[in-house]
């Protein structure tokens, strides 16, 4: 498991390849659009999709967590894909949430789909946290020094033989852009404007990969790119 | 035909195309309605085509209203409008023609039992071309339905020469294993004239378009009435049209046909064909079956036939009356489409066709036609399944498969029961199945239907809100365009300007290098049986003797260099090549078996430290090339392949994903894929591939993934003539391990590069991408070089630097680019 680092405001972070984030200097983890209930939501619409993409995404993240030892665990917003998810999670989901509040701080970030702290859960809630230089929230809003979700990056390649097309951090000096979590969310390509604009002057991409990210300056992967 | 109506027995005509069966499928309704003519619905029509359905009214209307006879005859199709469809149910006409689709849909109305109460009699046309497919499945269980809504009805089923007649005949039986129907036979046409046209000068060594025939081509469409030119790729339809229009100095009036272009631009080729204002038009299967043409004259097969059966059905357009001959000539691109060519014709005289029987009927349109079923009434499980398995494809379903999948329609059928307040449907007291809501029995009828298209972006002439809509092409192909290229399509050269929501905006294009979008899943698959028959052609050389020098003298030169693939062996020849270890098995199963054997003899040698480099498919044979040199080679193709080897390729295999894809449409876990609704619809969406991750960990043996499972069996993934040759295989491989590249082997070896499927892992291919950009970045290049290429690539790298990317592009089952050079061509003239 190779981590990239890269540094922003004089912080360096650790660039997790499974699509988390890593403050060593203050021991924080952060993750961004866990989405979690997001199967149930659908049910709710008619899409009887497969109840277990909440114990998809906390297999995922759990491990993580056990490696890096934080002290607090961020969630970028949209932990929920909606306002009633809390409730609708599993009793062992719920738990396993709350035996991780034992050892870590778990602070959530409203986001859009989840507007209003997670019901029955332990954690902080907050619009935004304020950390040394860096600011951590939902979506960005173009100052320096954010660390956001919210977007769901992803990027393609032309390599030999096809197109590769993976979730990926995008970054520049001022920002960092994180990959959706959640087991059941999609991804907007990095070309679309709403990632575009946030990198005005240029930024790179890193793809998740198996054990190791894959990283490419956003001019690369633009060369490709509609109108 | 009357004989039977009048013992009101089912009846099975079976009659060669151009025999008139379809008015044959009809007599005993109109003369039963002469003498009564009722009111109500008296006889439905089903046919796989809305353009059959139409145009049969319309031939049956004439008639009727010239004799004066009271006897309403209309459409119920997609396109039928809202109001028409609402009187249809209340007021049915007394003949209704449609497709299984909307009658599946009909079926699903509350008032189902009282629109088709008095039904007669139900006519299914082109059964050979249902049977065996999904939207067959869900006519079969259409029809176990009507058995019990109107069980007086007797059925007629229309239908082509067919290699397997029992499947048909049960298909057609009320009971669903053929009891009770008489089968009719229409004597046999008369035999099809077919010959061979070789391209001028020294035969092709490789390649499928058979561009160099185009003179040839030009010049038989010249001397005959009306062609139809026939083709296996809407790609290849592209560029054969583009190619004659180069020469048509004549200005003849040759027109472009394939599933991809516009309906109205269909349409009006289709108008123009039978008003017989086209010299020849250029299609692909979007023209196998359909409205007759009798002015047809001559069918140009350009590129090998691929099967007997689809060969005869072709021919079958030229010259409908079945008395005279058809005349058709074959047009190979290639020596081994020569080979090919010569065996279809071969089996076309001894009347040998091809097909595998029907499968068993897919578990996705069952979970469909259930909430159906249930949409229109409540329904006990018991009666739902004796009424099941009366359909053909179900006859033999496990009571527990069934259960398992009302469990699915019900509230997902998952081991974990988090669904219960989401349930579709819910039981009363008595067992039975009641759906759950209103809005559950809306959402399912707009779903209804088993054709699952790839995502599609519509093309636009024209930017903003003018211009005109051309056709539709894959998501896919765009992502890979950028603005100014230009490309082939509908016959045009267009400039790619940009692509606005969900319209890619072109202009008329200028250039010389185009490229032309290609579609996944276009190309079927050499049949078994003409596969047997090449092979026995290629072992017997006393049979060499017509065949032209080129051909012969390149066999002969395979005999003595190496040996000849035998009938019942597997020869695999290894050598090397520029540093390369080449291996190359002549298994004979098919482009798409040996796109999946490709992957899981990649797999093997990666195990065996062979360091497997790539792999190219074609119909005949599949090649690996390795760094080192394969040895035991026997044992790579052992059976246990289809074991791990298999489960591990299948979490990963894109092909898969697209199975899953389908099969979770139908079966109705997400609804169809909307384009223009993007933006709102990401929320309310998932993507199935995120789906399918997540159910092969948590539930592997849930009903979706074993349909999809039955499905790999066949089609794209095709593990079934996998299994098949590896179990002819055992103790049969002969290895010849050569010097040097084989006669044989040469055209296999000029598609590496051209046809590729990387053998390596996404990881590997983005680890090889972010080095060639690394070291563009350290070079200080605008652009990055292209990536690696392999040696035996070398020959194409100077065309793959002309792309946009500078990569070598290949095909994952999906789009590819297709670089073609041309002259003239922004002058092309506009078809219309």
């Amino acid at each position: 498991m190779t981590a990239a680092s890269i540094h922003i405001a004089g912080e360096r972070l650790m660039l997790d390849p499974e699509g988390v984030l890593w403050w060593p200097a203050r021991r924080l983890l952060a993750v961004a659009d866990l989405h979690l209930e997001k199967g149930s939501s659908l049910a709710a619409r008619g899409a009887l999709v497969p109840p277990y993409d909440s114990r998809a995404t906390l297999d995922r993240l759990l491990p993580l967590v056990r490696r890096y030892k934080p002290e607090r665990l961020v969630a970028l917003g949209d932990s929920f894909h909606d306002r009633h998810g809390a409730a609708r999670l599993a009793r062992e989901d719920a738990a396993r949430i709350a035996a991780l509040a034992q050892s870590v701080e778990l602070i959530w970030v409203l986001g859009n789909h989840d507007p209003a702290p997670p019901e029955g859960l332990p954690g902080v809630t907050t619009e935004a946290l304020r950390e040394g230089p860096l600011t951590f929230l939902h979506d960005a809003t173009g100052r320096p020094g954010e660390i956001s979700g919210h977007l769901h990056p992803k990027a393609a390649i032309a390599t030999r033989g096809k197109w590769v097309s993976r979730a990926c951090f995008v970054a520049d000096a001022r920002r960092v852009l994180l990959p959706a979590f959640g087991a059941y969310t999609g991804g907007l390509d990095v070309r679309d404007q709403a990632i575009r604009a946030l990198f005005p002057r240029g930024g790179r991409a890193f793809l998740l990969g198996r054990g190791r990210l894959y990283s490419f300056t956003l001019a690369e992967l633009r060369e490709a790119e509609p109108a | 035909m009357l004989a039977e109506a009048r013992a009101g027995r089912s009846a099975l005509l079976i009659a060669p195309t151009g025999a008139g069966k379809t008015l044959a499928g009809f007599l005993p309704s109109l003369a039963a309605l002469a003498e009564d003519p009722r009111p109500g619905l008296h006889t439905l029509y089903v046919s796989p085509l809305k353009a059959l359905a139409t145009d049969i009214a319309r031939n049956l209307t004439r008639p009727v209203a010239e004799m004066g006879l009271p006897i309403a005859i209309e459409t119920r199709t997609g396109d039928t409008d809202a109001a028409t469809r609402r009187r249809q149910r209340e007021a049915p006409p007394q003949i209704l023609l449609t497709t299984p689709e909307s009658l599946a849909v009909m079926l699903s109305m509350e008032d189902a039992g009282r629109t088709f109460a008095g039904l007669s009699t139900i006519v299914v046309d082109e059964i050979h071309a249902l049977a065996g497919t999904k939207r067959g499945d869900q006519l079969a269980l259409g029809l176990s339905r009507l058995a019990t809504l109107s069980p007086a009805a007797r059925r007629v089923g229309l239908s082509a020469t067919v290699p397997h007649r029992a499947p048909l005949v049960a298909f057609l039986s009320a009971d669903g294993r053929g009891g009770d129907v008489a089968i009719v036979e229409a004597p046999e046409g008369a035999a099809p004239d077919i010959t061979v046209r070789l391209p001028d000068g020294p035969l092709p060594w490789s390649g499928h378009m058979g561009l160099l025939a185009a003179p040839a081509i030009y010049d038989l469409i010249r001397s005959a009435g009306t062609a139809i030119v026939f083709v296996n790729t809407r790609a290849q339809a592209e560029l054969v049209f583009q190619a004659l229009w180069r020469l048509n100095d004549d200005a003849l009036p040759i027109a472009l046909h394939h599933g991809s272009l516009a309906r109205e631009q269909r349409a009006k080729v289709e108008a123009a064909m039978a008003e017989g204002r086209l010299k020849a038009v250029v299609a692909t299967s979007s023209l196998d079956l359909g409205i007759d043409w009798g002015d047809v004259d001559l069918v140009i097969q350009v590129g090998a036939p691929k099967g007997v059966s689809r060969l005869m059905q072709r021919i079958g357009r030229a010259n409908h009356r079945w008395d005279e001959p058809s005349r058709a000539i074959l047009v190979p691109a290639n020596r081994f489409e020569v080979l090919e060519c010569r065996c279809a014709v071969a089996g076309v005289a001894a009347r040998d066709l091809d097909g595998d029987p029907p499968p068993p009927g897919g578990l996705d349109v069952l979970a469909q036609h259930i909430l159906g079923v249930v949409c229109s009434g409540p329904i006990h499980p018991d009666d739902l399944y004796a009424e099941v398995t009366r359909a053909a494809p179900y006859a033999d379903l496990l009571r527990q498969d069934f259960d398992d999948v009302v469990r699915f329609v019900e509230d997902g059928g998952y081991a974990l029961a988090a669904y219960e307040r989401y349930r579709k449907l819910f039981r009363d007291a008595e067992g039975r199945l009641h759906v759950a809501n209103a809005r559950v029995a809306r959402q399912h009828r707009m779903n209804i239907g088993t054709i699952v298209e790839a995502p599609l972006l519509k093309v636009k002439l024209g930017r903003g809100f003018g211009g005109h809509v051309l056709g539709e092409i894959e998501e896919y192909f765009v992502s890979m365009l950028q603005p100014g290229d230009t490309f082939m399509f509908a016959g045009r050269l267009l400039r790619f300007e940009r692509l606005h929501e969900t319209m890619v905006e072109c202009s008329p294009g200028k250039g010389d290098d185009p490229k032309v979008p290609a579609y996944a899943g276009g190309r079927l698959p050499l049949t078994t049986s003409l596969a047997d028959r090449v092979r026995a052609l290629l072992q017997d050389p006393a049979q060499w003797h017509d065949l032209p020098e080129d051909v012969a003298e390149w066999l002969r030169l395979q005999k003595s260099r190496s040996r000849l693939p035998g009938r019942n062996d597997l020869l695999v020849e290894t050598f090397p090549r520029g540093g390369r270890w080449f291996l190359v098995a002549y298994c004979f199963e098919g482009r798409n078996a040996h796109q999946t054997l490709g992957m899981l003899l990649t797999r093997r040698m990666e195990r065996a430290g062979f360091g497997p480099l790539g792999f190219v498919a074609t119909d005949y044979v599949v090649a690996v090339w390795s760094a080192h040199q394969p040895t035991r080679v026997a044992d790579l193709f052992g059976e246990d392949m289809l074991g791990d080897d298999l489960e591990e390729w299948m979490a990963e295999s894109s092909m898969l994903r697209r199975t899953f894809r389908n099969v979770a449409v139908i079966a109705g876990l997400v609804d169809r894929h909307h384009p223009g609704s993007e933006k709102s619809r990401r929320q309310v969406t998932v993507n199935t591939d995120l789906i399918y991750d997540v159910l092969r960990k948590h539930e592997p043996d849930h009903v979706l993934l074993r349909a999809t499972q039955a499905d790999a069996a066949r089609g794209l993934v095709d593990v079934g003539r996998v299994a098949a040759l590896l179990k002819r295989a055992k103790g049969r491989v002969v290895h010849m391990a050569l010097s040097r590249v084989s006669p044989l082997a040469v055209p296999v070896l000029l598609e590496v590069g051209k046809e590729s499927v990387a053998g390596a892992g996404e990881d590997a291919l983005l680890a090889e991408a972010e080095e060639a950009a690394l070291v563009a970045e350290a070079l200080g290049e605008a652009e990055p070089p292209p990536a690696p290429v392999h040696p035996v690539h070398r020959a194409n790298a100077a065309r793959d630097r002309h792309r946009p990317s500078g990569h070598a592009l290949g095909t994952q089952g999906r789009a590819t680019l297709r670089t073609i050079r041309g002259r003239r061509q922004g002058e092309l003239p506009l078809p219309e």
